[in-house]
C-alpha cells in the first residue's frame, strides 16, 4: 500500500505544476491590463509605469513565472487588486459556507442515493426501478441554476417557508441552517441522481457474479445477500464516482450560490470576474484546481483500499 | 482506403441507427432531440414575431392568445425568443462537441497508437484540463477572451476534449495488438491507413454514446455560462440569457425565467434518454434490459 501511496504522489505532483503553470501564463496571455482596473483608463504612463513596477509586471515573464511558482507553493497567494487584502484572508471568510454546503450536498447524496440504487436493482424492471430511473434522468437534466429557481420559486417565494436570501446572520445557527436547506437540497437531489445509477448498475453488475449465485443457492436470505455479500463490491465504482463527481459538484455550487445570493467561493469568484480581479481569480483558480487534484488522489487511494487489485497496477 | 473507411462508419452508423429504433426510451429520446434540433433550425419560419421587436407597451405583459408565453421585460415576445435562443445553444454545443471529438478523438488515437512518451505526455496534458472544473474553466476562458460565439466554443471545447481522448486512446491500445492490425503492418500499409482505416471504426462507437451525453454537458455549460453574465451578449436570445433576464424579475413575472428553463429541461432530458439508450444498447451486458 505504500507503494502504491508514493506512486500515486508521485503522479499528482507534476499535474500540479502543471495545473500552475497553465493558470499563470493563461492569465498574462489574455488580453487586458490589470493596471487600468487600479488607475482607471485615463491614466499616465508614468502611473502605468510604476503601477507595473510595483506588481512586478516589468519583470522579464521567466521571473515573473518561477517567482509565481515559488510564492505559491510557499502557499502565499498574494494580494486581491481589488481590496488588497490577502487572497487567503478574503478565501478564508467565505469557505466555510461553501464546505458546509458541499458536504451536506454530498451527504443527502449518498444517504438518499445509495439505498435507492440498491433497492432500485433488487427490483430491476418493476415500477420502482423505472420511477428510480426516470427520477434519476431528471436529475441529469436540470441545470443547478434550474433546479435552484424552481425550489426557490415553490419554497420561497410561494410557500415562505425559507429565506428568499440565504444570507444568514452570524451567530444565529437556527437562521444558518434554514438558509442552508433550499441550496443543499438543490445541490443533493442532482448528486442523488448520479449516485443512484451508479449504486444500480454496479450492483447489477455484482449481483450476476458466480459468488452471489452461490450464497443465494445455499439459502442465504435475499437482504444478507445483498448488504453482506453483494455491497463491498458494489460501493467501488460509487466511491470513484462521487470523485469523479466533484468537479460538477463545484461549479453546480457556484450556479447554487448565485441563485440563493449566498457566500462561497462560487461568489467570489463571480464578483472577481465581474471586478477584473486577476489576481483574486488566479489564486481562486491554483485553490480550484488544487481541490480537484487532492481529492482524485484521495479517491485512488480509497480505490486502492477497497480493493486491493488496484495497488498492484 | 476512404471507400472502406466510408464503409465502416456507415457500418457504425447503421448499428447505432438499429439499436436506436430497438431500444424504447433512446428512440423517444431521439425524437425530442430531433423535434427541438428542427424547431431551432426553423426559427426563422416558426417564430411568430421578430426576436429582437421591443414593445414597451406590452413590459411583462402576461401570456395572450397571440402571445402565447407572454413578453419579457423589455416587451419582446418570449416564444419567439427561445425559438431564436435554440439555435445558439444548439450551434455552439453542437460545434463544440464535434471539434473536441475531433481533436480529443485523433490525440487519444495517435496516443494509444504511438504509446510511449507521446502517449504520456498527451495524457499529462490531458490530467491537466481535467483539473480544472468544468464551470470554472469555461467562466475563466470567456471571462479572460471576452464572451464571443467562437471563445463560447473554445471554452466548452476545452472541457470536452479530454474525456474524448481518453474514451478514444483504451480500444486504440487494445485494438492495435490484434492480428488484423499486425498483418496490415506486415503487407507495409502507413500507419495513418492503419489508424484510419483499421482502429478508428473499433473506437466510433463509444465517442458516439459519448457524444449525446457530452453534448447535453455542453448545453448545460453554454447556458450556465449565459446565466452567469458570459454568453453570447445581448440582445441575442439565448436560453441561459433569457433566464437571467427572468430572474431579474422573478417576484412579479416568473414565467420569463420558466418557459426557458423548460426548453433547456426538455432538450437536456431529450439528449439523456438517447445517451443512456446508446450506452445500453452498445453494451451487450445491458442489452437485455
Amino acid at each position: 500500500m505504500l507503494i502504491y501511496i508514493v506512486k500515486r504522489l508521485l503522479v499528482a505532483v507534476p499535474t500540479l505544476l502543471a495545473v500552475l503553470t497553465v493558470v499563470f501564463f493563461f492569465v498574462r496571455i489574455a488580453p487586458g491590463d490589470p493596471t487600468f482596473i487600479i488607475l482607471g483608463d485615463q491614466a499616465s504612463q508614468q502611473a502605468i509605469a510604476a503601477v507595473h513596477h510595483e506588481l512586478g509586471l516589468d519583470r522579464p515573464m521567466l521571473v515573473q513565472y518561477l517567482d509565481f511558482m515559488s510564492t505559491v507553493l510557499q502557499g502565499d497567494l498574494g494580494n486581491s487588486l481589488v481590496t488588497h487584502r490577502p487572497i487567503w484572508n478574503e478565501v478564508a471568510n467565505v469557505l466555510p459556507y461553501t464546505i458546509e454546503l458541499t458536504l451536506s450536498a454530498l451527504f443527502i447524496g449518498v444517504v438518499l442515493g445509495l439505498p435507492l440504487g440498491i433497492a432500485a436493482a433488487r427490483h430491476r424492471n418493476e415500477t420502482l426501478d423505472y420511477a428510480a430511473r426516470i427520477f434519476s434522468l431528471l436529475g441529469l437534466s436540470f441545470p443547478a441554476f434550474v433546479s435552484a429557481i424552481m425550489l426557490l420559486l415553490a419554497f420561497a417565494i410561494e410557500l415562505h417557508w425559507f429565506p428568499v436570501i440565504s444570507e444568514a446572520r452570524t451567530g444565529d445557527p437556527l437562521s444558518r441552517v434554514s438558509a442552508l436547506v433550499l441550496p443543499a437540497v438543490n445541490l443533493g437531489l442532482i448528486m442523488v441522481a448520479y449516485v443512484m445509477r451508479v449504486a444500480r448498475s454496479s450492483m447489477l453488475g455484482v449481483l450476476g457474479e458466480d459468488y452471489i449465485r452461490t450464497a443465494r443457492s445455499k439459502g442465504v436470505p435475499a437482504r444478507v445477500v445483498i448488504w453482506r455479500h453483494a455491497l463491498g463490491n458494489a460501493l467501488i465504482p460509487v466511491v470513484t464516482v462521487v470523485g469523479l463527481y466533484l468537479g460538477v459538484l463545484i461549479g453546480n455550487s457556484v450556479l447554487t450560490e448565485i441563485v440563493f445570493n449566498r457566500p462561497g467561493l462560487g461568489k467570489l469568484i463571480v464578483n472577481s470576474l465581474n471586478q477584473r480581479d486577476y489576481t483574486m481569480l488566479e489564486g481562486l483558480m491554483v485553490i480550484y484546481a488544487f481541490i480537484i487534484v487532492i481529492v482524485n488522489l484521495l479517491t485512488d487511494l480509497t480505490y486502492g483500499l477497497v480493493d486491493p487489485r488496484v495497488r498492484q497496477r | 482506403m476512404s471507400a472502406v473507411a466510408a464503409a465502416s462508419a456507415r457500418g457504425a452508423w447503421a448499428h447505432l441507427a438499429s439499436g436506436i429504433r430497438r431500444h424504447k426510451m433512446a428512440s423517444f429520446g431521439a425524437g425530442i432531440v430531433v423535434l427541438v434540433a428542427l424547431s431551432a433550425l426553423l426559427a426563422p419560419w416558426l417564430a411568430p414575431h421578430d426576436p429582437l421587436e421591443q414593445d414597451v407597451l406590452l413590459r411583462l405583459a402576461q401570456p395572450t392568445a397571440d402571445f402565447p408565453l407572454g413578453h419579457d421585460s423589455f416587451g419582446r415576445d418570449i416564444l419567439s425568443r427561445i425559438l431564436w435562443g435554440g439555435r445558439v445553444s444548439l450551434y455552439v454545443s453542437t460545434l463544440a462537441v464535434l471539434i473536441a471529438i475531433i481533436v480529443g478523438g485523433a490525440l487519444g488515437i495517435l496516443a494509444g497508437y504511438i504509446g510511449g512518451l507521446f502517449d504520456r505526455i498527451v495524457m499529462a496534458a490531458m490530467d491537466v484540463l481535467l483539473s480544472f472544473p468544468t464551470l470554472v474553466m469555461g467562466l475563466l476562458v470567456v471571462a479572460m477572451l471576452g464572451p464571443t460565439v467562437g471563445n463560447l466554443i473554445l471554452a466548452i471545447t476545452l472541457t470536452a476534449v479530454a474525456p474524448f481522448a481518453r474514451i478514444a486512446r483504451a480500444p486504440t491500445l487494445a485494438v492495435k495488438e490484434r492480428d488484423f492490425v499486425e498483418a496490415g503492418r506486415a503487407l507495409g500499409f502507413s500507419n495513418l491507413r492503419l489508424m484510419v482505416v483499421h482502429i478508428l471504426p473499433n473506437v466510433v462507437d463509444d465517442i458516439l454514446v459519448m457524444a449525446a451525453l457530452w453534448l447535453a454537458t455542453a448545453i448545460r455549460t453554454e447556458a450556465s455560462l449565459s446565466f452567469i453574465g458570459l454568453g453570447v451578449r445581448p440582445p441575442t436570445a439565448t436560453w441561459g440569457g433569457m433566464i437571467r433576464e427572468g430572474f431579474e424579475n422573478i417576484l412579479d413575472s416568473p414565467w420569463l425565467a420558466i418557459f426557458p428553463s423548460l426548453a433547456i429541461l426538455v432538450v437536456m432530458f431529450g439528449l439523456n434518454m438517447l445517451g443512456d439508450g446508446l450506452r445500453d444498447t452498445s453494451d451487450p451486458r445491458l442489452r437485455h434490459e
